[in-house]
């Protein structure tokens, strides 16, 4: 196993992992930790196949185009939940 | 919650882990079993680098070759931050904002670090354009000088935006959109640099880019409302 398949699979059980708790955990920080491991999992599924035959700059620069969006993205929903919270002091979408 | 429903819970959690446990054995086995990709964009961006006016395949692919995706990046950014800054309600939150550390140490570490940090940022920026590095990440570094400048303090909780800050949180995208559309003006597609302005282009869209990814960073740190009840954050 190359390298880059380890990177893969690695990427492949964060996937896993990630998926698991977005939908077991009820507390939104955990779903939102969740949907990062999640997405972390696929960028370094992305990275890592792209490397099996040398190193290739599209993947790259679209991963890293992706992993500023996430960040924007996590920032929003962390100041969602905040305000959730401010609101109504509720962790969790659930009644 | 009655004990028949945690125990159907927890089975519906163990049903969880092991479709989740499925999903990543079946994407490993397709792993091992996919082609390698037939054309080689590896070769193609290394072929046309010479004209497009860096020398960082990365940051040309970024910058040049797929520009429509930073672009719109800026502009996923710039809607994360409109949509935090349209949700706090000033000044009654601002004035709730989270008091800052009153720590003498990180308030004399800031002070040393945060002037590093800029150079690290400026030198960042103009290494892009050779080896790793560009305005995502020198941005991301101001935006760090900037989250520490509010944890020690030293700035205001809350800056309401005004001119200069709607400037700097818009003018990566705008910028780079002038520069886009420049080009469709004179005759070229959308977003084709002139090759002999290509590196200079390039150098200013990422210049406006650190500054607003750097703003839009720290804005959304700001904007987040402060928790009502502390000791419930860490639960």
């Amino acid at each position: 196993m190359s390298s880059a398949l380890v990177f893969a699979v690695a990427g492949a059980a964060l996937v896993a992992l990630g998926l698991h708790a977005l939908v077991v955990r009820a507390h939104l920080l955990h779903k939102i930790l969740g949907f990062n491991v999640m997405g972390s999992g696929v960028f370094l599924v992305l990275v890592g196949l792209a490397q099996r035959d040398g190193v290739d700059p599209v993947p790259q620069a679209m991963v890293l185009t992706g992993i500023v969006v996430a960040v924007s993205a996590t920032a929003l929903a962390l100041i969602l939940m905040r305000h959730l919270y401010a609101l109504t002091g509720a962790t969790t979408l659930e009644d | 919650m009655n004990a028949s429903v945690r125990i159907r819970t927890a089975w519906a959690h163990r049903l969880v882990a092991a479709a989740a446990f499925a999903f990543a054995l079946s994407l490993v086995a397709v792993m091992f079993d996919m082609p390698i990709a037939a054309s080689k964009l590896s070769a193609q961006v290394m072929a046309s680098l010479p004209q497009s006016g860096v020398d960082h395949p990365v940051t040309a692919v970024l910058l040049n070759f797929r520009s429509y995706d930073t672009l719109l990046e800026i502009g996923v950014l710039l809607l994360a931050v409109f949509g935090a800054l349209a949700s706090f309600d000033t000044p009654a939150a601002a004035a709730a904002c989270v008091a800052s550390t009153a720590n003498p140490l990180l308030g004399s570490l800031v002070r040393a670090l945060v002037p590093l940090m800029l150079l690290v940022a400026a030198y960042l920026l103009w290494a892009g354009s050779h080896r790793p590095g560009g305005a995502f990440q020198a941005g991301a570094v101001l935006a760090a000088a900037g989250v520490l400048l509010r944890l020690a303090g030293m700035v205001p909780t809350f800056l309401p935006p005004n001119v200069l800050r709607r400037a700097a949180l818009l003018a990566g995208f705008v910028i780079f959109l002038a520069v886009g559309l420049g080009a469709l003006v004179t005759g070229r597609a959308l977003l084709e640099y002139p090759r002999e302005w290509a590196g200079s282009l390039i150098l200013l869209i990422e210049a406006a880019l650190m500054i607003s990814i750097g703003w839009i960073l720290v804005s959304l740190f700001m904007a987040a409302p402060s928790p009502v009840i502390e000791e419930n954050e860490n639960t």
